[in-house]
């Protein structure tokens, strides 16, 4: 077998075999660690890459582990859903992890540097195991093994607050990981299978079964604690809000698009669409609950005064529209819904990463001291607001074109009164966006930071070269822009993503 | 009606434990006993598992020579490493409550919550 056949599971045991080595190159060399960090997460993103070229060539592949055949042995599936949240996925864990340096040196003790790296290697692990396997119990396996490393890292918040949001988030996602584990032991009760494809043709004869009723209720409770939809998302706000720069920007980049991905698994490949439509009226509760989401995560985001707060707020509100994609299901909106998962991953990504750079280099997260920084970061608060603009969606952002899909779909299915619904929630987050972006442009500094290079720990020129008196170093600087430009760019040239994500829109519509 | 009840007292008793665990989890004050419902919670997912492999009449699946039946061994090892993850969780929140009883002073919610609005008095 050549190296590309096996490039499934490499995606897999790289950053697993970096997370155990990390520690020991901690001993050799602590600044090591994040170089090693960076090359191994830019490894996971080019295997994803290529994953992405096999699949648009010869379509699903079907990796065996040990050799045993699927129905019997895990087997690992990328098709043109799961390639399309690994390469977003393996992405943003790229991204961060080249503006992780400066911003963990800040925020975390020395010595807990290499541990640090470590656990978000273990994070990227689980994030992509749980995106490629196609067993569902190794499912369940790497959901906890992305909550367990999710659970330290915020834990490693430089506030007190951290340990408690950390703590409280432990409860409810152990909660949600063991609803998961009841509803794989009730299907496997009825079907003997754990794998996934399998299930999809099994189960569609037992529908009227209380077992699979049974089951089907503990996933989707258990998957919407997991991806904050909007009554079961308490434990959010607070762990966004006091975990690390980096940590905020990673988990809301990524984890619950994950955790939206495997419940468009449960909904379209476990289970079928006639299953979620005709036995029981879930889409309805989920629309319900999905539009609820939207309008309440924006209004809770008005009335925030902390800026990671307000982010992670409005994180709830964008999950509500890619649940709400889900459970319009036809193309239009399910295409909607899939690109958003990459879309918002770009626009909170660069928003928090530019909350990064701003605590990193004054140490605020209070909006009202977001006073004049427009004129001190010239370049991040230009980042800011392209983030910003993609989060209203305005035209030529990336927030647009989901926002379009979406509006499409709920146009198509009958449900025009869902379009009112995501108007309102694009003027709330105007309203909220506004205000920072009016803190960051039309007030004048009242506080004159002191900030020199020579305070944060470098000297200018080596490594990070200032580009204006506050602006933070190249390495934080990059990636932030990147992102906000790529939201730019995927706004303007969207016909790819689009490709890709109405091709696996099909996928799970069953029309191949 | 008593067939369903006796029949499959374990399913019952399954349900009974998980929602005691479930209840310890939510409504505890003290966060080591949150833990221990914790622990309650997960170890009565395993009971449901171990007792979907009996098979009535069936033996240890390692009795290769003598016995016809054999028990589904699949679930076991599907809990072997549901008992991994229970064992680990558990382990980050002692972990975690460690830490928040050295930064609090305190393992009682109610405590945590007088402190934190006390610090944020003085700010």
């Amino acid at each position: 077998m050549t190296l590309t056949e096996h490039l499934p599971i490499l995606i897999i045991i790289v950053p697993l075999f970096a997370a155990i080595l990390m520690p020991l190159t901690g001993v050799v060399n602590r600044s090591l660690c994040w170089y090693f960090t960076v090359l191994v997460t830019f490894v996971v993103f080019l295997i994803a890459i290529s994953l992405v070229c096999n699949v648009m060539e010869v379509g699903r592949i079907s990796y065996r582990l040990g050799g045993w055949e699927p129905p019997w042995g895990i087997e690992y599936v990328v098709d043109s859903l799961s390639v399309f949240v690994l390469l977003v996925v393996s992405f943003i864990a790229f991204a961060v992890a080249v503006y992780a340096r400066r911003s963990v040196e800040a925020e975390i003790p020395a010595g807990k540097v290499p541990l640090f790296y470590s656990v978000y290697m273990l994070f990227i692990t689980g994030l992509m195991g749980v995106t490629i396997t196609g067993d569902i119990f190794n499912l369940y396996v790497f959901l906890e093994i992305t909550s367990l490393s999710i659970y330290t890292l915020i834990a490693m918040g430089p506030n007190r607050r951290a340990l408690i949001a950390s703590f409280n988030y432990l409860i409810l996602g152990t909660i949600a990981g063991t609803f998961v584990l009841i509803g794989v032991g009730y299907l496997y009760m009825v079907t003997g299978t754990l794998n996934i494809a399998d299930l999809g043709v099994l189960l569609p004869k037992l529908y009227g079964s209380s077992a699979v009723l049974t089951a089907f209720a503990f996933f989707t409770v258990g998957l919407s604690l997991k991806l904050a939809l909007f009554p079961l998302h308490i434990w959010l706000p607070n762990a966004y809000s006091y975990a690390p720069s980096v940590v905020s920007a990673v988990v809301a980049a990524t984890a619950t698009k994950v955790g939206a991905y495997v419940l468009l698994r449960i909904l379209f490949t476990v289970f079928s669409v006639d299953f979620d439509l005709s036995v029981v009226p879930v889409t309805y509760i989920l629309i319900f609950f999905a539009s609820l989401a939207i309008i309440m995560g924006s209004v809770l985001a008005l009335s925030q005064t902390n800026i990671k707060r307000m982010l992670a707020y409005s994180s709830i509100g964008q999950v509500g529209y890619i649940v709400l994609g889900a459970a319009l299901t036809n193309e239009l909106a399910l295409t909607g819904s899939i690109i958003h998962i990459f879309n918002h991953a770009l626009m909170k990504g660069s928003l928090f990463l530019v909350v990064g750079i701003v605590v990193y280099k004054t140490g605020v997260t209070d909006i009202s001291e977001f006073k004049g920084l427009g004129r001190k970061m010239p370049i991040t608060m230009a980042a800011f607001t392209l983030g910003a603009l993609s989060m209203i969606g305005a035209p030529l952002t990336v927030g647009f074109v989901s926002k379009w899909y979406l509006a499409l779909g709920a146009i198509d299915a009958g449900m025009w009164f869902l379009v009112p619904v995501i108007l309102i929630s694009s003027i709330l987050t105007a309203v909220y966006f506004w205000r920072v972006v009016e803190k960051i442009y039309f007030y004048k500094p009242d506080t004159v930071y002191e900030v020199e290079p020579v305070d944060s720990g470098f000297e200018p020129g080596t490594d990070g070269c200032i580009v204006s008196r506050l602006e933070a170093p190249v390495t934080m600087l990059v990636p932030t822009v990147v992102l906000s430009i790529l939201c730019i760019v995927f706004g303007i040239a969207a016909t790819l993503p689009v490709e890709i994500a109405s091709r696996a829109a099909r996928l799970l519509l069953g029309g191949g | 009606m008593i067939e369903t009840i006796l029949g499959k007292y374990n399913y019952w008793i399954y349900i009974a434990l998980m929602m005691i665990g479930f209840y310890a989890m939510v409504a505890k004050e003290n966060l080591i006993k949150k833990i221990i419902g914790m622990s309650v919670f997960q170890t009565a997912v395993f009971l449901f598992y171990v007792s979907m492999a009996k098979v009535t009449g069936g033996t240890a699946p390692i009795e290769m020579h003598h016995a016809k039946l054999y028990d589904n061994p699949l679930p076991h090892t599907l809990m072997l490493t549901g008992i991994v993850v229970s064992v680990s969780t558990t382990a980050v929140a002692l972990a975690l409550i460690i830490r928040i009883y050295k930064a609090y002073g305190s393992i009682e919610e109610d405590r945590i919550l007088d402190v934190e609005k006390e610090s944020s008095g003085f700010e």
